[in-house]
Order: C-alpha cells, then sequence, then structure tokens
C-alpha cells in the first residue's frame, strides 16, 4: 500500500518533471521567453479576473436564494439545475458562446462603446464580429458559476440555525438576519469557493480559445478585435505546431500555468484557515 | 461588535425597505442566472436536433461512394467520435480506478492521520486544481519523453483524463469508506477476520454504490474535457479503433474542429455533436444518481 503511495507521488512528480524538462530544451533568445509568458499570464489573469467580477456577486445571491429564500419545495430542483450546469461541457459552452452570445450581444457591445469609451474597459471600436474577451470573459463567468455557487450555498447553510433564529427573535429582518449572522460564519468558505472558481477560469481553454481569435498582447480593451491570448488558448491555438521547438515553449507555457494555479489554490487555502483562526 | 451597533433603534421603514429590496435582488439574480442555462439548453437543443440521424451516428468524416448513386459524399458523421470517446474515456477508467479505490483504501484503512496520508491528501488537492490543459501537456511530456516528439496516440488522452479522475474518484471513495461505520469493521475483527479481508468483503461491499456514483460521476466530469485530448490526441476524420496507434477523434475534439472549418455544415455537425454530448453527460450524471439512491435505500433499510 506505501508502493502504491509511492506511485502516487512518482506519478505527481513526474508531472513537475515532465513539465520541467522541455524548458532547458527551450533556447532560441530565452530572454524573450519571460515576456511572452508574461504577456500571457497578463492575458490569462485578465480574463478570469473579468469573469470573477461578473460571477461573484451573481454566486453568492444564487446561493443565498437557494439557502435563505427559495421555497423549500424550490430549492432542491433549483440546486440540481444549477449543479446540470456544471455538467456542461466547457466546448458546448465556447460553441454557444461563439456562435450565439457573441453576435446577439454585439449591440449592447457597440452601444457601451460609442457610449461609455471614456471608460478603459470599454475604449476603442466596438468588434465587428462581437467575438472579444468581454463576451469570453461572460462565458467564463457562466461556466465558473455553478462550482461557486454550490460552495457558497453549503456554507450558507451551515450557519447555526440557533444563530439564525436569535437574530430573526431579536426583531432582525430577514436580510439584517443574513447579514449579521450568515455572512460572517460564511466568509472563509466563500473566499474559498471564489478561489477555487478563479483557479477554474485560470486554466479554462475551450471557451477562450473558440470565441476569440487572440494573441499575446496587453490590453485593458474588451471590446475591440484585438484581444489578448491567455496560456491555455494560446496552448490549444497552437499546439499543432510542426516545430518541435515550439511545442516545448508551449509546454513550458503550461508549466508556467500550473504553477500560477498551484500558488493561487495555496492562497485559498492560507486564507482559509487565517481566517477560520480569525473567527474561532 | 457590529451587531451591537446594528441593533440600535431605527426607523423601522428603511429597515424593512432594505429587506425588500435584498428579496428582490436575489429573485432578480436568480431569474438572470437562469437564463444561460435555459438559452444554452434550447440553442443545442434548437441547431443540433436536425443534424442527428442515422447518417451522423454511423458514419466518420471520410467521404465514401454512395452506394446508389455512385457519386462522392462528404463524410456526414461523428461516429469515429463516438468510437473515440468511448474508448479513451474508457481507458481512463481503466487507468484511474484502480489507482483511486486502493489509495483511497490506504488513506481511510491504513494510513490515517501519518505523514504519508496526509503528504498524499495534500496532493490529490493539489491535482484538483491542475487545469486540464495541463493534464494534457503532462501527458505529451511523457509520451514525447519515450517516443519522441510529436506521437500522438488514444492512451495519451486516457492518461491525461485519468489525472483529472483520480482525485475525484479518491474524493468520493475516502467520503463513502469513512461513512461504513466502526461497528461493521469491529465486528468482522472480533470475528478474527484479517484486515485485508475486512476491507474486501465489508468495507467495499458497503460503500460500493457510493464508490459507483462516485466513478460515473468521474466520468462525466471527464466525457467533455476537450483540451488534454485536442493536445495529446490530435484529430483525425477516421475512424481509429487503437488506443495505442495514432490519432484519435474524439467527441469534444470533433465539436472543436467542425467548429473551426468555418462552414454552414460544419456549424451544424458541431451543434449535433454537442448535443450528443450534452446528452451523454447528462444520462451519465442522471444514471449516477440513480444507482446512487436506489443502493442507498437499500442499504438504509
Amino acid at each position: 500500500m506505501v508502493a502504491l503511495a509511492a506511485v502516487f507521488v512518482f506519478l505527481a512528480a513526474r508531472g513537475a518533471d515532465g513539465l520541467h524538462a522541455p524548458r532547458s530544451l527551450y533556447e532560441p533568445a530565452a530572454g524573450s521567453f519571460w515576456g511572452y509568458a508574461g504577456k500571457l499570464l497578463y492575458g490569462t489573469t485578465f480574463a478570469a479576473v473579468l469573469a470573477m467580477v461578473i460571477a461573484v456577486p451573481f454566486s453568492v445571491t444564487l446561493a443565498l436564494f437557494i439557502s435563505h429564500y427559495a421555497p423549500r419545495r424550490l430549492a432542491v430542483p433549483i440546486a440540481y439545475v444549477i449543479d446540470l450546469l456544471a455538467a456542461v461541457p466547457s466546448v458546448v459552452f465556447g460553441l454557444w458562446g461563439a456562435r450565439t452570445l457573441a453576435s446577439t450581444t454585439r449591440p449592447v457591445q457597440e452601444w457601451l462603446s460609442a457610449h461609455l469609451g471614456w471608460f478603459p474597459l470599454f475604449a476603442g471600436d466596438a468588434s465587428a464580429t462581437g467575438r472579444t474577451l468581454g463576451v469570453a470573459a461572460v462565458v467564463l463567468a457562466i461556466m465558473i458559476l455553478p462550482i461557486t455557487t454550490a460552495i457558497c450555498r453549503e456554507v450558507f447553510q451551515q450557519t447555526p440555525r440557533l444563530v439564525e433564529e436569535a437574530a430573526l427573535g431579536l426583531g432582525a429582518t430577514r436580510w439584517e438576519m443574513i447579514r449579521l449572522s450568515v455572512f460572517p460564519h460564511a466568509r472563509s468558505g466563500i473566499v474559498a469557493g471564489m478561489m477555487l472558481g478563479l483557479g477554474r477560469a485560470l486554466g479554462e481553454t475551450m471557451a477562450i480559445s473558440m470565441v476569440l481569435s487572440a494573441s499575446p498582447l496587453v490590453t485593458l480593451k474588451i471590446l475591440t478585435s484585438d484581444n489578448p491570448a491567455t496560456i491555455a488558448s494560446n496552448i490549444a491555438a497552437n499546439y499543432n505546431s510542426e516545430d518541435t521547438r515550439i511545442q516545448t515553449v508551449l509546454i513550458a507555457t503550461g508549466l508556467v500555468l500550473f504553477l500560477f494555479t498551484f500558488v493561487v489554490n495555496f492562497a485559498a487555502r492560507w486564507i482559509v484557515t487565517r481566517s477560520n483562526r480569525g473567527l474561532a | 461588535m457590529s451587531a451591537t451597533a446594528a441593533f440600535t433603534p431605527q426607523r423601522g421603514r428603511s429597515r424593512a425597505a432594505k429587506d425588500r429590496t435584498a428579496t428582490i435582488v436575489v429573485w432578480a439574480a436568480f431569474v438572470v442566472a437562469l437564463v444561460p442555462l435555459v438559452w444554452l439548453l434550447a440553442t443545442t437543443i434548437a441547431s443540433g436536433a436536425s443534424s442527428i440521424d442515422l447518417d451522423f451516428l454511423t458514419h466518420d468524416m471520410t467521404s465514401r461512394l454512395d452506394p446508389v448513386t455512385f457519386k462522392q459524399l462528404p463524410g456526414t458523421g461523428a461516429a469515429h467520435a463516438l468510437i473515440g470517446t468511448l474508448l479513451v474515456t474508457l481507458g481512463a477508467t481503466v487507468i484511474s480506478v484502480p489507482i483511486g479505490l486502493l489509495t483511497a483504501i490506504y488513506l481511510v484503512e491504513y494510513g490515517r492521520g501519518r505523514w504519508v496520508a496526509r503528504t498524499i491528501t495534500l496532493l490529490v488537492d493539489v491535482m484538483t486544481g491542475i487545469p486540464s490543459i495541463v493534464a494534457g501537456l503532462f501527458a505529451l511530456a511523457l509520451f514525447s519523453y519515450f517516443f519522441g516528439l510529436g506521437t500522438r496516440m488514444g492512451i495519451m488522452g486516457s492518461v491525461a483524463l485519468s489525472l483529472l479522475m483520480i482525485p475525484t474518484v479518491v474524493r468520493s471513495a475516502e467520503e463513502m469508506m469513512r461513512l461504513v461505520s466502526a461497528d461493521l469493521r469491529e465486528a468482522a475483527y472480533a470475528l478474527g477476520v484479517p484486515k485485508w479481508r475486512t476491507i474486501l468483503r465489508v468495507v467495499i461491499p458497503t460503500a460500493l454504490p457510493g464508490i459507483v456514483t462516485g466513478i460515473m460521476l468521474a466520468i462525466a466530469r471527464v466525457v467533455g474535457e476537450t483540451a488534454p485530448l485536442l493536445v495529446a490526441v490530435g484529430a483525425v476524420d477516421v475512424t481509429n479503433k487503437n488506443l495505442f496507434d495514432g490519432r484519435m477523434m474524439t467527441l469534444p475534439v470533433y465539436i472543436m474542429s467542425q467548429y473551426r472549418t468555418s462552414t454552414p455544415s460544419g456549424y451544424a455537425h458541431a451543434w449535433a455533436g454537442a448535443l450528443l454530448l450534452i446528452a451523454i453527460v447528462m444520462a451519465l450524471n442522471l444514471v449516477a444518481r440513480l444507482v446512487g439512491r436506489r443502493f442507498a435505500s437499500r442499504t438504509g433499510k
């Protein structure tokens, strides 16, 4: 059994090893690799953060709806439907985002860029196809919504019933009860859920690579046709290259992504343990 | 404390108004969040259903001769992708179920509290966070180490997928086996049954329904994975039934590559594939839940 554990450890170590080794193969212009990876990393983070900004308020209120607002009879099927959303494969989201959402929201995007163009995010000319980072971020947000909602819902439901009843008994309205008893109790759980969602958004490939035709660049504009690529979408776009050196570069960027998500996940765990201690 | 501050006398009307606003906001968020799901499903069904027929399910994308008119017909089907998905997923299951199950057994029965067990738990947690495309790259790196760069095999996809499956399997199996009551185990020990036999004959059978559910949910999770397969397995138009020889087509990659053709027929194929994939994933989910519920009620009695 310990031998099996050793195999398991070996597998993980091999993963780091296998991703690490080709990096030494990467010779041409090693100095620019970090610039290359940095730009991709920027795109990755930017898209994920945008998605989070959209998804977080929704998932918190949605979880609240399921745990405290919806009639008991409705809550269970709704939770089930949200879980089903998590089961929809990412290619289908990508397909839907590129074919349906992009063209449907084009008027909205044009309006935003025409009237709110002073805002850095909406600056520049709106893309003619509607396939922009903004749409990709919305698709990403929809994709991470189920997982963040599920986690928030769980921690909301774990609020001690007695504390809730006590708050209500002191004359608090339902909203005050939630603000004073549910939120403080669930804070670390919410953060953990957000971080998990962020980790997922960072590594998501298909939604970005299908919606966008992207290249590694740094920009704040989310409605133009020049869109920053993410590490994952860049790999998906170029994996088929005949040049084996490009493949090793891609593997190296994959390693960067791996380490980055690892750091994010680790930070999430750290935050959770810290805030748990603060509550106790 | 903020609690005492908030309970100082306020005008009741503004509090009630705040409460009402919150209620409305929460309900509105729910409705808005439901929109994409309904929209997505409706679009997929509307655009996909018309293209799914016997032709689609039984042919691959190679062109063929029409037996009646002897005209060259373009490829119209996803049969090769279905077969590929089936084989690759099967391979992933075969790899990850034993590893995942044995790891879970070790964690629950043997390694309780030991640093090895803690390390494994940490590793499993870390593996849960692996971006799927990194898993594909790992398989690519691993196999190119042995077979040279540019190798593409179905089994590579299986390896990549199993990397994503193992944590899920370990997690669910572990949870289920922890639920097996200590009374049952101790009763077996008291009868003089050795530990391995207790695990094999008492713990596993009791936890089996839960484990099966967990495995099926894990399969449902990886069936729709695109990125690792795209990277590790590649895409072809012909049916390839050999996991160890060359590129294979899988359903998610099929959707992707049909979408990339940017032609009306390509889009139609992509939607049809998407509908098929959603149906498969949903069916797996439903069956898993049914299995779980069926057996749960049986053992519960």
